[in-house]
């Protein structure tokens, strides 16, 4: 593959859109969970908010803000978009597949999963230094949905 | 003089490799040099020619190796400009030595209500050990600010130094920022309000010439990865009187003279700070790194990676939307930067790409992040085997990270 192609493929172009666009980059009114995530060895500093349903069964609305490279931007943007409407355990479960996907334990192709576009980071496991800026939103929303205390750090 | 880079390459194996298909940028020195082929050599013939302890044996190769081992203690006086050989202490490296430094210095030169002053651009390595003995024993640490630039502001220096001020530590040059302190001034306003003075060299030693004794400081730390030896080695300076007064941390074998279980008395210097069997190999691959660099001569060094500097400074400046962070008029080997809105991190993976090494993050100093409100840097560093064309590779592959994320 040429540099190119391989930059392509870690950096599809959904990735580059949402690094210049992100989704749901915003503090939630009313939320009833957050975290703080930060990655100590590059600095990647986000918020998420998390708004849950009455009866806590569902993701109501999410949001984050915060600073990091092109792939931590666009994991958190996404993860946005994939989580909101959706059922907690749903929800619980996808960041399982997206965890055995950036691991390299799980095959997007052959493997049954509920990862739909999330698929476009499977590049990524190739590029170890890289598999966290993409897992810190992911473990930052998990974290506020356990309720945990104290700021999510990926070391 | 000038250097023979293409000479000095030949002597670095891994820059002959290609590594992803391109030959090898290296731009990462700063956070640890490339070994030349005698230091590989040199680690290797004692592992599997002389693997034997030192100070302990009577045999041929036990007294090889500790003449060796000790050799490279005369070899490191004569390198730093210490008075004595007495004064080296070997350690695992910078950190070591800096924390070893603050346990010695607890309670016998910084008690309860005393003052440590280190600057702004600190190293996490000399911030972390003072902020632990602060909170054992109640020092305060003060933080000496800096300027735009990346330089210390003396005059703050000058006002926050008083008969409190029992320790001034500071580092020679600054990993992210490039800047060389006026280390010789610092340590002369710290001796006049009483302080002793210690200087982290982990990022200088390779680059610019050092005289403990012309300097005057107190204590002196380096690692020897940064300066073409091995990883696990580094050295402790300290002028003997003080370390004679100092008592050891570290206890175990090598560093006593009599042992009861009534009570010990403690072997002379330099041993009484060096307790155990010692990384040996690596002590004497640090051995050849000197020599090889003492070979070069540090002043053709210093010319050298000035020149490629220069000309990497004015190759990234031509870059839009690049940003140089840490300006100082006084700077070596470390070119830190910004590049548009485009995340230091992305920019690292991409120029890995076309072959280029460097450094992208916090480099351990978010106190000099948090002082120029960016989150990380993309860094530069040179070193001996850098010509001016790595910049042209590197400019070319910065150009074309800007378009890929346009
Ligand atoms: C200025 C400075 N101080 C201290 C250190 C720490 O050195 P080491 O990790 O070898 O102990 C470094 C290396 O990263 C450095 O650049």
């Amino acid at each position: 593959m040429t540099t190119n192609e391989n930059m392509k493929e870690l950096y599809q172009s959904v990735i580059l859109d949402h690094n210049k666009n992100p989704k749901n980059f915003k503090k939630i009114e009313g939320h009833t969970h957050k975290q703080e995530g930060f990655n100590p060895v590059c600095g990647d500093h986000l918020h998420i908010y998390i708004k849950l349903s009455d009866d806590k069964a569902t993701v109501e609305d999410v949001g984050f803000i915060g600073e990091g490279c092109a792939i931590s931007k666009a994991s958190a943007s996404m993860m946005t978009q994939a989580i909101k409407g959706r059922p907690v355990q749903e929800v619980k479960d996808l960041y399982k597949d997206f965890h055995k996907l950036l691991t390299g334990k799980l095959d997007p192709e052959n493997d049954e999963n509920s990862l739909g576009k999330l698929q476009i980071f499977s590049g990524i496991w190739k590029y170890p230094a890289r598999v966290k800026c993409a897992t810190l939103s992911w473990h930052t929303m998990a974290a506020a949905l356990d309720g945990e205390a104290g700021i999510i750090k990926t070391e | 003089m000038s250097l023979d880079v293409e000479k000095i390459r030949k002597d670095f194996p891994i820059l002959h490799r290609p590594v992803r298909n391109k030959e090898l940028v290296y731009l990462d020195n700063a956070a640890t040099t490339l070994k030349p082929n005698i230091v590989g050599q040199i680690v290797s013939d004692h592992y599997l020619l002389g693997a034997s302890n030192i100070h302990r044996g009577v045999h041929y190769y036990s007294e090889k190796a500790t003449d060796e081992y000790e050799g490279v203690r005369d070899q490191i006086k004569v390198f730093i400009g210490a008075k004595k050989r007495n004064e080296i202490i070997f350690t695992t490296g910078t950190t070591h030595s800096v924390n070893l430094l603050a346990h010695i210095l607890e309670n016998t030169k910084i008690c309860k209500g005393d003052e440590i002053l280190i600057s702004e651009m600190e190293h996490h390595s000399n911030i972390i050990p003072w902020q632990m003995l602060c909170q054992r024993n109640g020092a305060v640490l003060k933080v000496i600010p800096i300027n735009d630039d990346g330089e210390i502001e003396i005059e703050q220096y000058k006002k926050l130094l008083s008969n409190k001020t029992k320790l001034v530590s500071v580092v020679h040059v600054s990993n992210s920022l490039g800047s060389i302190n006026p280390i010789k001034q610092m340590c002369s306003l710290a001796h006049e309000a009483g302080a002793l003075m210690m200087v982290d060299a982990a990022q200088a030693v390779a680059h610019i010439e050092i005289d403990v004794q012309n300097l005057d400081v107190d204590f002196l730390a380096f690692s020897g990865h940064k300066i073409y030896g091995p990883t696990g080695i580094g050295v402790l300076y300290g002028k003997e009187a003080l370390l004679e007064e100092l008592p050891p941390f570290f206890g175990g074998g090598d560093m006593i003279e009599k042992v009861t279980f009534e009570g010990s008395t403690y072997a002379g210097l330099p041993h009484k700070f060096e307790a155990g069997t010692p990384p040996i190999a690596s002590v004497l691959g640090l051995g050849g790194a000197l020599s090889y660099v003492g070979d070069l001569g540090l002043k053709a060094i210093e010319g050298h990676e000035h020149e490629v500097l220069a000309y990497g400074t004015q190759k990234l400046l031509e870059i839009e939307g690049l940003r140089i962070i840490g300006t100082s008029k006084n700077k070596t080997s470390i070119i830190s930067f910004v590049l548009g809105d485009v995340h230091p991190h992305d920019i690292g993976t991409l120029v890995d790409q076309d072959g280029v090494a460097i450094r992208v993050g916090h480099h351990c100093t978010q106190p000099v992040m948090n002082r120029f409100k960016v989150p990380a840097t993309a860094r530069a560093s040179v070193s001996i085997y850098n010509r001016k064309q790595d910049f042209d590779v590197l400019a070319n592959s910065l150009r074309k990270t800007l378009e890929f994320f346009r």
